[in-house]
């Protein structure tokens, strides 16, 4: 085991960790820990565009981006950090932009902006240009820029590390962060970094689903780290589905297809988001045009011989256009399908795509380990962390903006702590847990599969807990997950090695996503209303009186060693957007 | 060696009369230090829609045959850059490769990329790679005031360099050149791709720092122009031309 000390530690090293990486590098002696080498992470699959409201093309401001932000995300969203995200999203921009990232332009050089999913002029009047973008690549160039500047500032980074605990201990009474361990994929070594301050930027989970937009190594580590040492986790009750996907395989097709003039339609040739989203049409928020989608399969207007999917209509833009704009998109369609999207339209499913839950945090990026109580030390961002800037449902091109905006905010708070403050002691082996964790792994004998345990999950989770769930699905997913984590402790590897264990880390990976589905799935049980991403048939209406504030999901330890969930509630920040219907 | 097989399930079952199963082998170079100090060739017989990637036959067989079979990968829709391999002597993305392309019915031959040092299985050594793309100062360099607002470049400029912002530093095409094979010292295409990217960038005014180190006895003039590196690159982008840029603008100083 090696211990390292910094001032501070960033877990994850896509969007939101790099920017938070130039930041801190600056101020204190930064590392990163990254699962992967920085520029496979998952950021450089978003394609669309990242909101900002330039005007650069037609009027805009950022109030309307904080109305459509809040609106968008059902009025879960918590009004200040909506407000700050929005004000700040010009900045973040143009700070891109002098970093280097190659945004397309309009005739006259400036950033050049299309339309998005959820995103008005004049709070919903019609669809505004507010999404800044570089083709249907801007979060490839957004992780590139990113990691081109860090390369520039010196950013050290230790590659291939999974950060598999968080260390939290309490100093009179109080919960402070003291570092995380490590394990290292080249050699099976086991790290401890001591640091003044942690960042978790580690992404989302959304690999508990089948159809997923998601990398394989979105397994929600971060999430679980901390979940595991007593801190909540906020609305994971809260999945974005986003509405096109390529058929059963998941992968995403930006919005930004129909911020171009793409249609969707049913196998009639119908273009059914008039009935829906009557001024918004295909571009209303995602979790309506995927409710709408799904309702046109269970309706019988779905296409092909199972009637499963429905079809995003790019035949009647031209060829040009799509070269220019969509380029990478249309080539999926070519690659995976074989189909040719000039000529033909593309068979699509809604996919699962974000998590609006998370780590909560304040707006400064700090970890709460209640509803007010900060824990010194500890950080998040991104898609990890849940401000909350999404609510209930994230609008497309506000996630590039989160990571660029809460990125940068805790990467300067996490340094400035660490320039204040002193090293927290570290707990007694504070490896502990993940050696024994590796060790039960590698020496299990059981008879159950890593494979087997995660294939059944995804379907559970597919079947009971997407876009429609009632009490009835939960509850199965519920039983079945308990079920899942009992056979997990008979799980066994194949690879009992030390260099490049990734059977190992898929063990552990698979872990994660069984206590986050659990909570995930809890949490959904108890909110007995409809907003959002999170639909209950069995309450088709949003419940303000009783459901308007925030899910903190707690785990809880019995004296026996029984583990549990316990719920608790946080009020939501308004100042100044009464909730109101939403219509598109 | 014993071939694990697996038998195709469930799809008979299933109501898939006409089902689109094959069987394939993947024939796949193994290398484990903690095992043997050799290399060795293995094959698996798996059941396998021809639709599907290369990855999912890797994963099928690790999650069902080996879990000790060893290769990264992260997105699966070739945007990460992270399962660059050489499939039927070809440098591709696992992921981005449909088996029915590459002809199943001879063995499917996976083995590592070349050029850089394999630790186990398909999983290479990256550093030296990433160190290449570092040496080549790939950050945009600008001198004076910061404008308050964006820095304007006409969509002209823009589109200049559009074709190497598309690098995934995937490693495809470094390691299917067999300058690199012969001296690792050798920049590569893919760290002068991302010299482009820079040097072509109407905002970007590191130009001729850019030019020197390229200048280098490891630089751009060790191209031999096989094409083998555009062959390689799973984004598409015209590795040599932007290569042969680089040298024309070494020349004439004008970029």
């Amino acid at each position: 085991m090696q211990i390292h000390k910094y001032d501070t530690v960033i877990v994850g090293a896509g969007g939101a960790g790099m920017r938070a990486a130039i930041e801190s590098t600056k101020r204190s002696r930064t590392a990163v820990l990254t699962k992967l080498y920085p520029t496979r992470s998952h950021t450089g699959a978003a394609q669309g565009g990242m909101a900002a409201a330039l005007a650069n093309v037609e009027e805009d401001n950022w109030e309307w981006h904080t109305f459509d932000t809040i609106k968008g995300g059902d009025y879960l969203v918590d009004q200040d950090a909506a407000e700050i995200l929005a004000k700040e999203a010009i900045d973040a921009v143009l700070d891109l932009e002098k970093m280097g990232l190659p945004f397309g332009r309009t005739p006259e050089g400036k950033i050049d902006q299309r339309r998005f999913g959820g995103h008005s002029r004049n709070h919903g009047e019609a669809p505004v240009r507010r999404a800044c973008y570089s083709g249907d690549r801007t979060g490839h160039m957004i992780l590139q820029t990113l990691y081109q500047n860090c390369v520039k500032e010196g950013v050290e980074f230790f590659n291939e590390f999974y950060v598999l605990d968080q260390l939290v201990v309490e100093v009179d009474g109080v919960k402070k962060s003291a570092g995380v361990v490590a394990y290292e994929l080249a050699t099976g070594e086991i790290h401890v970094f001591q640091a003044k301050s942690v960042i978790y930027a580690s992404g989302g989970t959304g690999k508990f689903f089948k159809v997923t937009s998601n990398a394989h190594t979105l397994t929600g580590d971060g999430q679980a780290a901390c979940y595991r040492r007593g801190l909540p986790l906020e609305d994971m009750e809260f999945f974005q589905f986003h509405p096109t996907g390529i058929w059963r395989m998941g992968i995403l097709l930006t919005e930004g297809a129909r911020g171009e003039g793409g249609i969707l339609r049913n196998k009639d040739g119908e273009r059914f988001m008039e009935k829906y989203a009557p001024v918004m049409k295909d571009l209303a928020s995602r979790d309506v045009v995927s409710r709408s989608i799904y309702t046109e399969i269970r309706e019988g207007r779905g296409c092909g011989p199972e009637g499963d999917h429905v079809y995003l209509d790019l035949t009647h833009l031209p060829p040009e256009q799509l070269d220019a704009k969509l380029p990478d998109i249309t080539e999926f369609a070519r690659t995976y399908l074989g189909i040719e999207p000039y000529t033909d339209p593309i068979p699509i499913q809604p996919t699962a795509h974000y998590a609006m839950g998370g780590i909560p945090t304040n707006v400064e990026g700090e970890v709460l380990a209640d509803n007010t109580t900060v824990v010194p030390g500890l950080y998040a961002a991104g898609e990890v962390a849940c401000v909350s800037v999404h609510g209930a449902n994230r609008l497309g091109t506000n996630s590039l903006l989160d990571i660029n905006v809460f990125g940068r905010r805790s990467g300067i708070a996490a340094a400035e702590y660490s320039a204040k403050n002193d090293f927290v002691e570290l707990p007694e082996n504070p490896a502990q847990l993940v050696q024994d964790q590796v060790e039960r792994l590698r020496n299990s004998t059981g008879t159950e599969r890593v494979h087997t345990l995660r294939t059944e999950l995804q379907e559970c989770m597919d079947a009971n807990v997407m876009v429609f769930r009632t009490e009835q699905t939960i509850k199965t997913a519920v039983d079945k997950i308990a079920e899942l984590r009992r056979r997990y402790l008979d799980v066994s590897i194949q690879d009992k090695g030390k260099r490049f264990n990734t059977d190992l880390l898929e063990a552990i990976e698979l872990g994660n996503l069984l206590d986050l589905a659990e909570v995930m799935a809890t949490s959904a049980l108890a909110r007995k209303e409809s907003r959002g991403g999170h639909y209950r048939e069995d309450y088709p209406n949003r419940d303000d009186v009783n459901f308007m504030r925030h899910t903190m999901a707690y785990r809880e330890v019995a004296d026996d060693g029984t583990e549990s969930i316990r719920l608790d509630y946080k009020p939501v920040v308004t100042t100044r957007y009464q909730p109101m219907e939403r219509k598109y | 060696m014993a071939t694990p097989t697996l038998e195709k399930t469930g799809n008979a079952e299933a109501g898939f009369a006409d089902t689109p199963y094959i069987t394939a082998t993947f024939r796949i170079r193994r290398f484990n230090p903690e095992v043997s100090d050799e290399a060795q060739w293995q094959d698996f017989q798996i059941s396998i829609d021809p639709k599907e990637r290369v990855l999912d036959a890797l994963h099928k067989i690790k999650w069902e045959l080996d879990g000790t079979l060893t290769f990264r990968r992260s997105c699966a829709h070739g945007i990460c850059g992270s399962d660059a391999m050489r499939i039927n002597g070809k440098n591709r993305l696992a992921c981005k490769t449909l088996i029915k392309d590459i002809n199943p019915e001879k063995p499917i031959l996976v083995e590592a990329i070349k050029g850089l040092t394999v630790l186990k299985d398909l999983v290479v050594d990256m550093d030296p790679f990433f160190q290449a793309y570092r040496d080549v100062m790939p950050f945009l360099v600008t001198k004076g005031n910061e404008p308050t607002r964006e820095r304007l470049q006409s969509p002209e400029d823009r589109e200049r360099f559009d074709d190497t912002t598309k690098c995934i530093l995937c490693a495809a095409c470094t390691s299917s050149c067999p300058v690199f094979w012969n001296d690792g010292q050798y920049f590569g295409p893919a760290a002068i791709v991302n010299a482009h990217r820079f040097i072509f960038d109407s905002r970007d005014e590191g130009g001729e720092q850019r030019l020197e180190i390229l200048n280098d006895r490891d630089g751009v003039w060790r191209c031999r122009t096989t094409f083998n590196c555009t062959d390689a690159c799973p984004r598409g982008i015209e590795v040599t031309k932007a290569i042969q840029e680089v040298k024309r603008a070494l020349i004439t100083r004008r970029f």
